[in-house]
């Protein structure tokens, strides 16, 4: 690939969302990479590279990228950067835009489906409010109408449940 | 004193023993904790794949609190963060602020800036202070270490955070260890993430930040490693033993809430702060502690 084979609209398309405005003011020091805890344990994975490739357009190779999704949103990079790029909310600005493409991992998905099923990320039954008395803590409500509207979703019916043809 | 309790999602089902101990430290301490069984999800799950959706679920939160007209506190140290960088970033963007506001209409609801956002143990340590609370303290822990864990978003990103310690220089855990007179352990991994963040896409990069941390404790003869968020838990508690054995190696690092420790020292059973609810249990320090 040539230099000049970037798409030159990819870093302003970063840079337009809430949080990827501080994408163009890196100067490519990697005291992120330095102090990223996620690439001591995996190499490959190097948020100044991430800067680097979104910066030469290279629009498909970003986006497409698994790495992208293995920031831990420590938020280690963005208490030293110098600069205040704020990486975390660079990539989370690059993921959201990859989401819309459709390379979100699966559990993206299922995070909203949960949340339009139940209201919460974890089912609270009664059996779990049964527990919760015992014990002489409050009982918590499922107000999965709210998220159903805020995400525009309904529950799916699950393949092998009651609602399955 | 008095604050509005938000539990978000992990803690009310996974977690009963840090929700435990921290009500019973609260009462202790004179803080009145009011409840809103409607608060759930702080957005923080969704912000990967949509900060739009992420931003209105953070601000059906901050809304409801509104109507409280209360301190909005939080155990989770995610949903902490969530919640106070949605306020930081909503006060500071009234274009955001109306699109929020047109979500939450149907729901009855409104997003008004000036509810404060906090995580427990900064309220502790803001309302209370180190002082106060060892002025409480009725028993002393003196023979048992522990190692801090700090997480990320207890401190970061600093920025909406309060800025009450240093992310890159953190003291506020240790100095709340050392309140009850036991010795809290600096050591090299202290400041490293537990993984959790990353544990829905790739488990075994997971395993290994938890892992590296875990190693690190178990060399040590301390009594325990100390947490302040239930994601963390999950991580070091929860996948203890699966992480040993991906890893090829044992550990056994007992794990507690920071809030079970202030519990010990203000005079609490170890039944009463959920002990038993503790998976990798510090055994001595429950023995010795128990009436």
């Amino acid at each position: 690939m040539k230099i000049n084979d970037g798409d030159p609209g990819f870093k302003h398309e970063v840079a337009a969302q809430p949080g990827g405005e501080g994408l163009k003011v890196c100067f490519g020091c990697a005291a992120c990479t330095a102090r990223c805890t996620v690439g001591q344990h995996m190499p490959e994975y190097d948020p100044r590279r991430i800067i680097r490739l979104t910066l030469l357009g290279r629009r498909q190779e970003v986006l497409a990228s698994p790495l992208i999704w293995r920031c831990s949103t420590c938020y280690s990079c963005s208490e030293v950067c110098p600069q205040e790029v704020r990486f975390t909310d660079v990539l989370t600005a690059i993921k959201n835009l990859a989401a819309r493409e459709g390379c979100a991992p699966p559990s993206a998905r299922v995070s909203a489906q949960l949340l339009a099923k139940q209201g919460r990320l974890l089912e609270v039954s009664e059996f779990e409010n049964e527990k919760r008395a015992d014990l002489g803590l409050p009982p918590v409500e499922q107000h999965p109408q709210d998220f159903q509207s805020i995400l525009g979703i309904t529950p799916e019916a699950e393949p092998d449940g009651e609602d399955a043809p | 004193m008095k604050a509005l309790m938000f539990l978000g999602c992990t803690v009310p089902v996974r977690n009963l023993n840090y929700e435990l101990s921290a009500r019973k430290v609260a009462a202790a301490l004179g803080v009145e904790l009011v409840d809103d069984a409607a608060l759930a999800c702080c957005g923080f799950p969704l912000k990967g794949s949509d900060q739009q959706a992420a931003l209105v679920i953070a601000a059906r939160a901050l809304a409801q609190a509104a109507d409280h007209g209360l301190p909005l506190i939080s155990l989770c140290s995610a949903c902490a963060a969530t919640l106070a960088e949605a306020d930081h970033y909503l006060q500071h963007n009234p274009a955001a602020q109306a699109q929020v506001n047109d979500a939450l209409k149907e729901l009855g609801l409104a997003y008004r800036p000036g509810v404060r956002v906090t995580h427990f143990v900064r309220f502790l340590l803001q309302e209370v202070g180190l002082d106060a609370l060892k002025k409480k303290m009725v028993r002393s822990l003196e023979d048992y270490s522990f190692a801090p864990h700090y997480g990320c978003h207890y401190l970061k990103p600093s920025e909406a955070l309060e800025g009450l310690d240093d992310p890159e220089d953190p003291r506020t855990l240790g100095q709340l260890i050392a309140v009850t007179g036991a010795k809290a352990m600096d050591y090299p991994s202290m400041k490293e993430c537990c993984g959790g963040g990353v544990l829905g896409a790739d488990e075994d990069l997971a395993g290994r930040m938890a892992g590296s941390k875990l190693a690190e404790i178990n060399a040590t003869d301390i009594t325990a490693l100390v947490l302040v968020c239930p994601f963390c838990n999950v991580m070091y508690e929860g996948q203890q033993k699966s992480i040993a054995k991906k890893l090829e190696t044992k550990f056994k690092v007992p794990v507690v809430y920071l809030t079970q420790l202030l519990g010990l020292g203000l005079g609490l059973s170890p039944d009463e702060l959920g002990f038993k609810l503790n998976r990798v249990k510090p055994k001595e320090l429950i023995k010795a502690f128990k009436a």
